[in-house]
């Protein structure tokens, strides 16, 4: 077949996980049903289990974060992988190495996984076409481009709370231009058949033709929060503007900030999710941060378990 | 060939186990065909503690050869292990590797002061150094041959056998 999806062999099994993009509803619904286990494991006292014993999984992070690391280290940890942290921005890159150098090394060393966190998009594509058939790539974030697990552990959050995915009105709110997790929940959301996406943010943090991607463009919150039952609300990426997007972060706040009077747009029972980390004053008041309808540390959480099912699923998938 | 009726082994299985055990013995169905009949012998036996069940796929030993590809299902154990007489169920014993998965499984809930082993079916061709202490019949199958349980909607208890190679 011509234009095969890059994460999946000519059977169709998964290999890697780069993109919720052209992933069928039946892979995105066994990862979450497979977290559903795991949550299981991470409510126990004693919480590992041997899977990945003898395994070795690399957490290549070339742009700083602390939680998506630390949540895929625990993950990891649990499964009874080795977990290697490497800082390379601080390390073979600023010695020059190539990306993929960087790779052949590691891979020399008997990597079994890498997870990669990069600010170009397509690298973990890169390096996933690049690494022998045994060696998994799971994506932690490229560029504007993708962010697959944080999608899924917003798609396990959103169906614990809501049970079903075809009755509900989503809202992505906020930074949707520079914003890799907008891009993989739009593509998650669609596939597991959420009838109504919309985005919300003013026209200078949304990208050309985003309507392409089946979702709904709103400017104005207090049109867009109808009938909502999920708010995703972005981070505003400071350090990605380049030029004049806003006004002021204040400015921002006023219009697309979501604080309790916004909020009380949206259905009674809707939950409000952010990624993290969270700029509060900013795109969401503490009030509803802090407020009985999040459910942001609950995704925290979850995103443990959604790590290990991307991770398990993977490892047991040898070409 | 012809198989012998699943309920009528269900009645000597659960006489036996009663004549056995008090009622403070803990039960735990082993996914799937262990849980319907770890169901049904909670309440014949009237087990005061609540029913645990197991899914043992993140202990199999063949992960490494067949992934995880089958939906998993969470393990519960709503009592505590630790200290507790232990009755595991499922449906029918063979290597004794799944046994071998949910006893580790178990562990890392506690320990245990005693597990049991109950099965409607023995057929054999013990892997591992595993036996029942409670069994509805002994059976000798041809290898290539998977008996399984299965249960109608009416809650009756049946088996079936297939070929290895065929789906079912």
């Amino acid at each position: 077949m011509i234009n095969r999806n890059p994460q999946l062999d000519e059977n169709g099994i998964l290999q890697h996980l780069l993109t919720t993009e052209g992933l069928p509803a039946s892979i995105l619904l066994h990862i979450l049903d497979t977290a559903e286990s795991f949550v299981g494991v991470t409510e126990r006292d004693v919480k590992k289990i041997p899977l990945l014993r003898g395994k070795s999984i690399f957490n290549l992070f070339f742009e700083p974060s602390t939680r998506t690391r630390t949540t895929f280290e625990i993950a990891a940890k649990r499964l009874s992988a080795d977990v290697i942290n490497l800082n390379i921005a601080v390390s073979a890159q600023s010695k020059g190495e190539t990306l993929l150098d960087t790779v052949d090394n590691l891979s020399a060393m008997n990597a079994d996984m890498f997870v990669v966190r990069h600010s170009q998009s397509g690298a973990a594509h890169l390096i996933a076409n690049h690494v022998r058939s045994d060696v998994h790539v799971i994506n932690a974030g490229d560029g504007s481009h993708a962010h697959p697990t944080q999608a899924l552990l917003d798609m396990f959050t959103i169906r614990h709370y809501k049970k079903d995915f075809r009755n509900l009105s989503v809202a992505i709110i906020g930074d949707i231009l520079h914003s890799r997790v907008a891009r993989s929940q739009i593509h998650a959301l669609t596939t597991l058949g959420v009838p109504e996406v919309r985005v919300i943010a003013p026209k200078t943090l949304l990208p050309k033709m985003v309507e392409r991607l089946g979702v709904h463009v709103y400017h104005d919150m207090s049109k867009g929060l109808k009938n909502i039952d999920v708010l995703m609300m972005l981070r505003l990426q400071n350090e990605r503007m380049q030029g004049a997007n806003l006004p002021s972060a204040e400015e921002y706040f006023k219009y697309y900030g979501l604080t309790s009077e916004k909020l009380s747009l949206a259905r009674r029972n809707a939950i409000v999710m952010h990624p993290g980390p969270m700029n509060r004053g900013v795109e969401i008041d503490s009030a509803v941060a802090d407020g009985k309808q999040s459910v942001i540390l609950p995704q925290v959480t979850f995103g443990i378990a959604v790590r290990m099912a991307v991770m398990s699923i993977l490892a047991g998938n040898q070409a | 060939m012809q198989l012998p009726d699943a309920e009528i082994l269900f009645k000597d299985l659960a006489k036996k186990i009663k004549n056995d055990c008090d009622k403070n013995v803990a039960l735990i169905g082993i996914h799937t065909g262990g849980v319907w009949l770890a169901e049904r012998l909670h309440q014949e036996l009237e087990i005061a503690q609540p029913l645990g069940t197991l899914d043992v796929s993140f202990y199999r030993d063949d992960f490494e050869k067949i992934g995880l590809h089958s939906e998993v299902k969470r393990s519960t154990i709503p009592f505590e292990v630790e200290g507790a007489h232990i009755i595991l169920v499922d449906d029918v014993l063979n290597t004794g590797r799944t046994i071998r998965a949910a006893i580790n499984e178990l562990f890392d809930y506690g320990r245990p002061s005693r597990i049991s082993l109950a099965t409607l079916v023995d057929r054999g061709g013990r892997e591992l150094p595993i036996t029942a202490q409670y069994t509805g019949i002994e059976l000798t199958l041809p290898a290539d041959k998977i008996l399984v349980l299965k249960r109608e909607k009416s809650g009756k208890l049946s088996l079936d056998l297939y070929d290895k190679n065929l789906p079912e």
